[in-house]
């Protein structure tokens, strides 16, 4: 209870003063999930969209397999992308190994599944609901899809925003592939697991407040954006 | 003579999971009036209409038009009996065929929004198309299926769910649309509406259309026996 205390106290410290450390790993958390996010969003959007509108052949089989990637295991997915970019592998020469980008890459692999899953329910839904209609209107398939992902805008944003609590609180794919390297890749969660490792419960509990009050901020910033649950809207 | 018409339907068959919904069909049309398909529920009216637009898959059969298929559809529009509200304000709902038909959005918004003032919508454009009322839901999927100044609309059980004052005011909206040229085929099971409004009946029963002609003829000497029935309120099956 005292070291919950203590962490409570040097997290507000650690905040107030400005903490030029703290700053910089918790922008580079920042940096490093968004980029990954937007990246993924690219990706899963589109696929969501794919699955909800086209018919082709094992397409129940592909959202099959996009759910149960939604539980994919961070730590075999850093597995898999340190032995792609390692030196020995086929991606060794771009040199990513311990890089931020290999941190982005590991999440981009581990939030496209849960992202294009959970888009993927909202715009089935609502292609149910538009299907008739966009047939009769003699709509193309590219107009269907982005019709679909206009209109489902909240329901993506909300998506986003379950792959970004996921990005920013991953640590197993990101501690392999970043290494943890001081002012490199260092990133809130990987100096968390850094200090609990040395002992200094207070300042693990202290870095992991900033990432929760950060994360909830993010998240609320971008619902009062996004005008969620507004009067009289979807 | 609309570009689209003479419709020819001859054989014309749909099912849906092994389920037979309508048909052998022939049916010749000419556009001329408006044409109500009418019969009672169940009757096979909506999917007939549905498979004339093309919506439903036609397994046998041909339904032909004065134009090809492809054309014939960018010239119809179609509403629904429960009509699609899109997640978007009463105005975007309104130009949306116009956008996907390549119109700048500036113009299609100043369409649109001629179009919710002349349907009585002007004080609505702003808000959610899923907010306003059945008959303004309707309204909407009216001027949404005008706005691109359709030959022929498609309009099933357009006011089943409304009451008489909103009723009358979709009437008056498609009287309007047929003077200007627009073609109409509606469905109804409304005895009332189709006497009012009908210059042609094709009276459908277990899927299939067992009676057609003018209207005067329809209403004053059905030939058979079930229309008969029909036109005297009793139960049909």
């Amino acid at each position: 209870m005292t070291e919950l205390w203590q962490g409570l106290t040097q997290a507000f410290w650690l905040m107030v003063t400005f903490d030029p450390e703290l700053a910089e790993i918790a922008l580079r958390s920042l940096r490093v999930t968004f980029t990954a996010l937007a990246i993924a969003c690219l990706i899963a959007f589109p696929m969501a969209a794919i699955l909800a509108v086209r018919r082709f052949r094992f397409r129940r089989t592909v959202i099959a397999v996009l759910n149960a990637l939604m539980g994919l295991p961070p730590v075999v997915v850093g597995l898999v992308v340190y032995v792609l970019v390692s030196r020995s592998g086929p991606f060794g020469a771009l040199g990513l190994l311990f890089t931020p980008k290999a941190m982005i890459i590991a999440q981009v692999i581990i939030i496209v599944p849960l992202i294009a899953s959970i888009a993927h329910q909202s715009l089935r839904d609502i292609w149910a609901e538009y299907h008739d209609l966009l047939i009769s209107m003699n709509v193309t398939q590219r107009q269907k899809m982005r019709t679909l992902m206009w209109d489902a805008r909240r329901a993506l944003l909300t998506a986003a925003l379950a792959g970004f609590g996921r990005g920013i609180g991953e640590v197993g794919a990101i501690m392999i592939v970043g290494g943890n390297i001081d002012q490199v890749t260092r990133v809130l969660t990987t100096a968390i697991a850094l200090e609990t490792g040395k002992g200094d419960f207070a300042l693990a509990l202290a870095l992991g407040f900033v990432l929760i009050g950060l994360a909830v901020s993010v998240n609320l910033m971008i619902h009062w954006l996004g005008q969620t649950e507004r009067e009289g809207r979807w | 003579m609309s570009g689209l018409f003479p419709l020819r339907v001859r054989g014309a068959e749909t099912s849906r999971n092994g389920v037979h919904l309508v048909g052998p069909v022939d049916l010749d049309l000419d556009g001329q009036g408006l044409c109500v398909v009418l019969g009672p529920n169940g009757s096979g009216k909506t999917t007939l209409l549905r498979l004339l637009h093309g919506i439903a898959r036609l397994r046998r059969g041909q339904i032909s038009w004065a134009c090809d298929a492809k054309q014939a559809r960018n010239r119809q529009a179609f509403v629904f009996q429960r009509p699609v509200m899109m997640r978007r304000n009463v105005l975007d709902n309104i130009a949306y065929p116009l956008v996907v038909r390549g119109a700048r959005s500036r113009a299609a918004r100043a369409e649109a929004l001629r179009w919710a003032e002349r349907m009585g919508l002007g004080d609505l454009v702003a808000c959610q198309a899923g907010v306003l009322s059945g008959g303004e839901q309707q309204k909407l999927a009216l001027a949404r299926a005008l706005i691109t100044q359709p030959e022929l609309v498609f309009l099933d059980e357009p006011t089943a769910s409304l009451d008489g004052r909103a009723t009358r005011e979709i009437e008056t909206v498609l009287a309007d649309a047929q003077a200007a040229g627009t073609r109409l085929i509606l469905s109804t099971h409304d005895l009332g509406q189709a006497r009012r409004l009908a210059a042609h009946v094709v009276f459908m029963l277990h899927g299939r259309v067992h009676e057609t002609g003018s209207a005067d003829a329809f209403f004053d000497r059905a030939e058979t026996p079930e229309a008969r029935a029909f036109l005297q309120g009793d139960i049909v099956e």
